[in-house]
Formats: structure tokens, C-alpha cells, sequence
């Protein structure tokens, strides 16, 4: 690792202070991946802001229907809260099938979010990779490309947003509450949250460089049959090669995203009104841009998909 | 062959500043340690080279592997993917604080049984990592593998699932299966 300076914040107005304060900082908080990628050296902050004492760590109801979940709360407790679990299944099992049972002890909500890709290019610090070094071109391209993604691509870069819980957050309409400079809060729903590639997929959230997650809001329930399915390589501890969150809502409506295609969620309202799995998977794949490694993830979505649907009938 | 002689002020920035060495309370195994650390030391590192408690091992230090697993404030972690300086004052049992050689706690006991490892390098972290996943199925944290979400119950699937974040290079998975399944079972979780 580089050298770097530490400092553990007390309130959220300090840590917004502190990232202000130094420029090249980074909050920590469970640092599960921040801190693999420091070790690499793909990440060299030059000053480490500890967040993980700001009390954000706890979820609440809030009056008008629905959970705060504080940024700090771990995935653990996250998947196991009772009105999670009951009200809100997809998250609970998007989470579960997500990195390990001690990895899901540290990483947080907020963490979860801003976890970086795992294209194995940006990995490898002997080969250019746009996001890791602008302007430095992409090896994925008519590389190795098996794992990477297939819609909203950009020529700068075709890499997967690795998050599961950030797909099932997506079907909840869920909104990320931020803390700016001088007190200042703002709510990004979290289909504006994360960012497709374009030309700079260095710039992967719409959160400002001083801003801070203070939590995620979950809308109220909408009941119905939740359902998280993830195809990978591995039966566990692995990152999707596609998964689908599902909601099939009491009121006869249906919602999808989807994870393993794209550099952020991909859900595309209007096809769920599409009266089959195959035609809803063709209306979200409009437009797909695939490599010879990764087109198997066209009919692999439709395949998961259909799969969903069967899961779903058998809840019923 | 020459060696030229390191002119300290060709050094790269970064080692020649003088580090931030931040003052670092930890209770390890019971006993309270107080230590000056540099940020960059991870827990691992704080445990094995400045506490010299080797048991916990160091696999391929990113998390990947589960060598590392100590148990921090009842949790299971990567203590690998965490920094000494982050833990001030929370308390941390590692493998040494499970048992010796005169008191064996039940799940060395029953790797010891069942010949859970071969080369014995992930054992540590196997050991640790199963104690407390117990804690977290007996606590009723639901898993991957749990059919029902509000009621997992112990079985197999649920102990591979649970047990992912730990790989064993010999494969000694089937006898800590039975390990595991042994302590399980004496801890009235087989229901």
C-alpha cells in the first residue's frame, strides 16, 4: 500500500469536512474492497477518513411507510432484519448471494454501492484500462471479455457493476440519501445513482467527490412474490454472470432488473408489461452489443428469466 | 557485480516520510495490548508480527481465501481486509484464544477427530470462521442456501454455503463437513 494518513470522523459534518479538507481522501468503512484494491494499488488515497463511527448504523421506519437503512449498516444485518426479510425478500436474498459470510460481516450498504468493478483489466496494472487510467484505452474490448457487459457499453469501456444488492434496490425503487459541505442533503434515486461508462468510466456514481452516502430509503413494501436468481460460475462466492431481482406485486404488476449486464442495474420499465419472459428479455436486451466471450449472456438472461417465472408460479 | 549505495534522497517520496504511527488498544484472547501502529499494518499483520500470534494465517491476503478469519466483537471477518488502527478498543479472539493443546475448544476437538485438514494451513481460519457461522445460524441470520428466510434451519447446504469464504487446497471439505456436523449436533442445532 501507499502511504497514506488516517483519521477516524465523529459526525457526518466532520467527515464531509475532512474530504473537503484533503484532497485524494477516501472514506473507509467495512474497506473489504477498498482496501484489496489499495494493496494493488489500484486505489492510492493519501488520506483515509474512517467513517464506520458516525451512527449510521441502524435501520429505522420512517412515518410515512417503509425503512432508512443507515450507510453503515452491515450486509449481514441488512439480509437478516426481520422486516427486511418479511417485507422486502429480494434484497434479503440479493445480499445473501453475494462474497462471503465474513465478507457480508464488514461491507456496508453504502460500501456495497461504491464498490468498484471487477473487470479483470482494471485489475491488471501492467494493461491500459480507461477506468483505471483515463485515456489509457481498454483491454477488455477484444479481450478476455467472458464476464463483462453487454448493454449501455461505450467504446471506453465495457465493464459490470458487480453489486447484487444494488440490482434488488433497483426493482425497490429505493433512493440514496447523500450529506454534502455546510449541512447540505440530497436524494438520488437509485436509477440516477450509478453512471454507464461513456467516455469517462472513471466516473462511476453521480455522488460529488465531497459528498457522503448517509443512508438508503426503501419506498413502502409492495408486497407480492420477491425473487433474487443469480447464475454464475461458482454455486457460491461469485460474481454473477447474469441475475435477475424480481417482484411479482400483489397488484398484478412486475418488475425487473437486472445484474452481470451493465455498468449499472439494468431494468427497463417498459418491457414488464410484456406478456412473456422471452419477449420481456428481448425488449431488455434492445440494443445489447456483445464480444464472441459474452454473447452467451443474450440467451442466458432469457433462459434466467423464464426461470424467475417458473419460481415465481411455484410461490404462488 | 557493483551495488550501487541507496542515496536516502533518491528514495521514493513515500519512504522517506515519517509515518503516522497512531496509538492502537486491542483485547486479544483476553488480554489487552496497547500498540503504536502505522496505518498501513492490517489487523493480520498486527496480529501476527506485532503480537506475535501466528495461528491466523495469511493466504493470498485479499480476502479470497479465508486464512485470516478471526472472530472481531463476535463477528467472523477477513482480518486481512481490515486495518489494526480501524479496531481500537474492540476485542478480538483468533484461533489461540479458542483453545490449546490442554483445552481443545469442541471444534478443534473435532477437526482433530475427523482429520478436517491436511496440510493444516486454512485450519485457523476454519476453525474460527465455523465457531462462529454457528453463532450466526443459531442467532437465525438466514444464508444463501435457506429455504425459508425467516426459519434457516442446520443442514449441509446451508454448512457449504456458509462456509464458502474458507477454501482448503487439500480439500479436506467432506471431514470438516463432519467436524462441523459433530459440534452442530452437540450444540442441539440438528433439531
Amino acid at each position: 500500500m501507499k502511504a497514506f494518513t488516517y483519521q477516524r470522523a465523529r459526525s457526518v459534518d466532520e467527515a464531509v469536512e475532512a474530504a473537503s479538507a484533503h484532497p485524494g481522501s477516501k472514506f473507509i468503512a467495512g474497506g473489504t474492497n477498498l482496501l484489496d484494491l489499495m494493496k494493488l494499488q489500484i486505489e492510492t488515497p493519501s488520506h483515509l477518513i474512517d467513517v464506520n463511527h458516525l451512527g449510521l448504523d441502524r435501520i429505522e421506519p420512517r412515518a410515512e411507510g417503509g425503512l432508512k437503512i443507515g450507510a453503515l449498516v452491515r450486509n449481514t444485518d441488512l439480509a437478516a432484519d426481520r422486516r427486511v426479510r418479511r417485507d422486502y425478500a429480494v434484497l434479503s436474498r440479493a445480499l445473501l448471494a453475494g462474497a462471503s459470510g465474513q465478507l457480508r460481516n464488514k461491507a456496508t450498504t453504502a460500501g456495497n454501492l461504491l464498490q468498484r468493478t471487477r473487470c479483470p483489466y482494471f485489475y491488471d496494472t501492467n494493461l491500459p484500462c480507461n477506468k483505471r487510467r483515463p485515456g489509457s484505452g481498454c483491454a477488455a474490448i477484444d479481450g478476455y471479455s467472458r464476464s463483462l457487459a453487454i448493454m449501455g457499453v461505450s467504446d471506453a469501456c465495457i465493464a459490470t457493476h458487480p453489486s447484487d444488492m444494488a440490482i434488488a434496490l433497483r426493482t425497490l425503487d429505493a433512493v440514496v440519501e447523500v450529506a454534502g459541505p455546510g449541512g447540505a442533503a440530497r436524494r438520488i434515486p437509485i436509477a440516477e445513482f450509478h453512471r454507464l461508462p461513456g467516455d469517462t468510466p472513471e466516473i462511476e456514481t453521480n455522488l460529488n467527490a465531497d459528498e457522503i452516502i448517509t443512508g438508503v430509503v426503501l419506498p413502502k413494501p409492495i408486497g407480492g412474490r420477491h425473487i433474487y436468481r443469480k447464475v454464475r460460475d461458482r454455486a457460491s462466492y461469485a460474481f454473477a454472470s447474469v441475475s435477475v431481482a424480481a417482484v411479482f406485486a400483489a397488484d398484478g404488476s412486475r418488475r425487473f432488473a437486472f445484474g452481470g449486464l451493465a455498468h449499472k442495474p439494468w431494468r427497463v420499465e417498459a418491457a414488464e408489461a410484456e406478456p412473456t419472459p422471452d419477449a420481456i428479455a428481448e425488449a431488455v436486451l434492445a440494443g445489447a452489443r456483445t464480444t464472441e466471450h459474452n454473447d452467451y449472456k443474450r440467451p442466458l438472461t432469457h433462459r434466467t428469466l423464464k426461470a424467475v417465472f417458473r419460481e415465481a408460479e411455484v410461490q404462488a | 557485480m557493483t551495488v550501487a549505495m541507496t542515496d536516502a534522497a533518491a528514495l521514493p517520496e513515500a519512504l522517506n516520510q515519517v509515518q503516522q504511527q497512531l496509538p492502537v488498544g486491542l483485547t486479544v484472547n483476553g488480554q489487552r495490548y496497547e500498540l503504536h501502529l502505522d496505518p498501513r499494518v492490517t489487523l493480520l499483520d498486527a496480529l501476527r508480527e506485532h503480537l506475535q500470534l501466528t495461528g491466523s494465517k495469511k493466504g493470498c491476503d485479499h480476502g479470497q481465501c479465508g486464512a485470516c478469519t478471526v472472530i472481531v466483537e463476535g463477528r467472523r471477518i477477513n482480518s486481512c481486509l481490515t486495518l489494526g488502527v480501524m479496531h481500537d478498543g474492540e476485542k478480538i479472539t483468533t484461533i489461540e484464544g479458542l483453545g490449546g493443546p490442554d483445552n481443545l475448544h469442541p471444534m478443534q476437538a473435532a477437526f482433530v477427530k475427523h482429520d478436517g485438514y491436511q496440510c493444516g494451513y486454512c485450519t485457523p481460519g476454519q476453525i474460527c470462521s465455523a465457531v462462529a457461522m454457528l453463532g450466526e445460524l443459531k442467532s437465525g441470520i438466514p444464508s444463501h442456501a435457506s429455504t425459508d428466510l425467516a426459519n434457516p434451519r442446520f443442514s449441509e447446504a446451508e454448512v457449504k454455503e456458509r462456509m464458502s469464504g474458507n477454501l482448503c487446497r487439500c480439500g479436506a471439505y467432506s471431514n470438516i463437513m463432519d467436524a462441523i456436523a459433530e459440534v452442530a449436533e452437540g450444540e442441539g442445532l440438528l433439531g
